[in-house]
């Protein structure tokens, strides 16, 4: 594979970054979500 | 309302006059900063000219800067937007007085800025006029995305911090623009300067009415 | 509190049925867009294998300007309505897509590199287009991140929302007539003379990163629904929490002296 450094790099980059961003969006709505009452989670009345 | 502006144009310019921070501090920056990218270009005078035209729009925006802090700063001193609503002035023609007291502001300071540009860096001008109404357009285009920017900043603790992060990739069109326009001016680059007035022109009148529109929105949560 | 009290056992994050499912997705399609891009897409004829970085430079670079879409759509909505569920999703889309903006940047310049044989070229109008954008986004959550009355910050960051949008055209044009030239491929995916599978792994880039963006975007917007919440009753809340454990507290304090323990103590010292 021609550029096999970049190509990977690129992707890893890529993926990574969105991994990183959607486990500390995770993250931080754990912690927030214990600081408020549940019927103010709007979502959570569709969630059985 | 044309009246409304001039009114509230002349109540910041004067505000201004008597403060005299603009020919203390903002005046002698200016010329600093000529004399810093002196410095930081190596007085090399080729180097100078051919850059003359960015180095003169890169201080105007730094000056910018310091301008619209200052309007703000009047703005919040003695709840003066509180009276300023029930003074019942149109906002929007409170919007265009602030900008013009702006644009007056940093029309002198560029006069100095030109003056200091031309005199250290020995640019010589072709196009005059193509300069004047360069700066004119652009100048107006500044202070209004300016005046719009500071007052969205304004009364909110981290002004200072916030400000050039709103306003400079704001001002990145005219920025392009006026620097192309004056290299034209200037001769150092191959540019059609009176077709990037165009774009100037574009930004300018945007802004103008954003503002405008905007102004009232601003106003009324305070 | 009974209210709140059943709730603990609920899960406790901003998941729900449909953001599994959109977990779900990007399980499955992942690994089948890393297959379809590393070993049965072809390779291209002029850049050979870099062709497939785009892949995911292509999809994210749309996205990008969906995000900030709908960034100006929830700001013109909340100036609108006034309602807090517009104001939090201009506030959401804003920061993935300020996230998107970054990696369109950087996948794009490691792309570039091989390619065009450097990593950043000024003459290119979508690339510099592209920065302007992201300062612009990124100065949008600052503002976003002032502290200020709610209510008020809203307001005027809607205002820098819709302003954020209409510049772009302004910035583009000034761009392009400023270097006058693009080494950006002109609409190189609808030309006609791409392979069938070249352009189905775009289409299941554009799917899985689609998903992966609709997943980031929900959970956004239900941590700023929940940062909110904390901010306008977070006092509240805690007030009554206080007040409660004060209660418990008292009972106990109440309770102390009936076993003789603090006048014992008193006697000691």
């Amino acid at each position: 594979m021609t550029h096999a450094g970049y190509i990977i790099a690129g992707w890893s980059v890529g993926l990574g970054t969105l991994a990183l961003y959607g486990w500390s969006l995770i993250r931080r709505g754990r912690n927030l979500s214990r600081q408020v009452p549940s019927d103010r989670r709007r979502w959570m009345t569709s969630d059985d | 309302m044309i009246r409304d502006s001039l009114l509230v144009a002349g109540k910041d310019l004067r505000i201004e006059w008597r403060a005299r921070v603009l020919t203390n501090q903002v005046a002698p920056f200016t010329l600093l900063i000529v004399v810093l990218f002196g410095f930081a270009l190596d007085a090399n005078p080729g180097t100078l000219r051919d850059t003359a035209p960015g180095l003169f729009w890169v201080a105007v925006l730094l000056v910018t800067m310091l301008a619209v802090q200052r309007a703000a700063a009047i703005e919040t001193a003695d709840a003066a937007q509180q009276r300023m609503l029930l003074s019942d002035l149109d906002p929007g023609a409170v919007f265009l007085g602030k900008m013009a007291a702006l644009v007056v502001q940093l029309l002198a300071l560029e006069v100095l800025l030109a003056a200091a540009v031309l005199v250290l860096f020995d640019v010589s001008v072709r196009e005059p006029a193509l300069m004047v109404v360069a700066a004119i357009v652009a100048t107006v285009g500044i202070a209004a995305a300016g005046t719009l920017y500071g007052a969205l900043a304004v009364g909110l603790g981290v002004r200072e911090t916030l400000l050039p992060i709103l306003l400079l990739p704001t001002l990145a069109p005219v920025l392009i623009g006026a620097t192309r326009t004056f290299g034209d001016a200037f001769d150092r680059v191959a540019a059609d300067g009176w077709a990037w007035l165009g774009l100037l022109g574009v930004f300018a009148v945007l802004y103008c009415v954003i503002g405008t529109l905007a102004y009232g929105v601003l106003l009324e949560e305070t | 509190m009974s209210a709140t009290a059943p709730a603990e056992s609920a899960v406790e994050n901003t998941g729900s049925r449909s953001t599994r499912v959109l977990g779900a997705i990007i399980a499955v399609g992942t690994p089948l867009l890393l297959l379809l891009a590393f070993v049965w897409s072809p390779e291209d004829d002029v850049m050979q294998d870099a062709v497939r970085l785009l892949y995911i430079h292509v999809p994210v670079a749309i996205l990008t300007y969906v995000a900030f879409s709908l960034t100006a759509v929830g700001s013109v909505a909340y100036l609108w309505k006034g309602s807090r569920w517009w104001d939090t999703v201009a506030h959401s889309a804003a920061e993935v897509g300020v996230v998107f903006c970054g990696l369109t940047l950087v996948t794009g310049s490691i792309w570039g590199r091989p390619t065009w044989n450097t990593w950043w070229e000024w003459g290119d109008v979508r690339l510099v287009t592209t920065l302007v954008l992201f300062l612009v986004y990124v100065g949008y959550l600052a503002f976003r991140r002032v502290p200020a009355d709610p209510g008020v910050r809203a307001r005027r960051a809607a205002i820098i929302g819709i302003i954020g949008a209409l510049q772009i055209p302004i910035v583009r044009y000034s761009v392009q007539w400023w270097e006058n030239s693009t080494l950006h491929q002109q609409g190189s995916l609808t030309d006609g003379k791409l392979e069938n599978l070249t352009l189905f792994t775009w289409f299941i880039g554009q799917v899985v990163l689609g998903a992966i963006f609709l997943w980031l975007l929900v959970h956004r917007f239900r941590v700023a629904w929940l940062e909110d919440e904390i901010d306008t009753h977070g006092l509240v809340d805690a007030l009554e929490e206080r007040r409660a454990e004060a209660m418990v507290g008292v009972d106990e304090a109440v309770g102390g002296p009936v076993d003789g323990r603090i006048p014992s103590d008193g006697g000691q010292s």
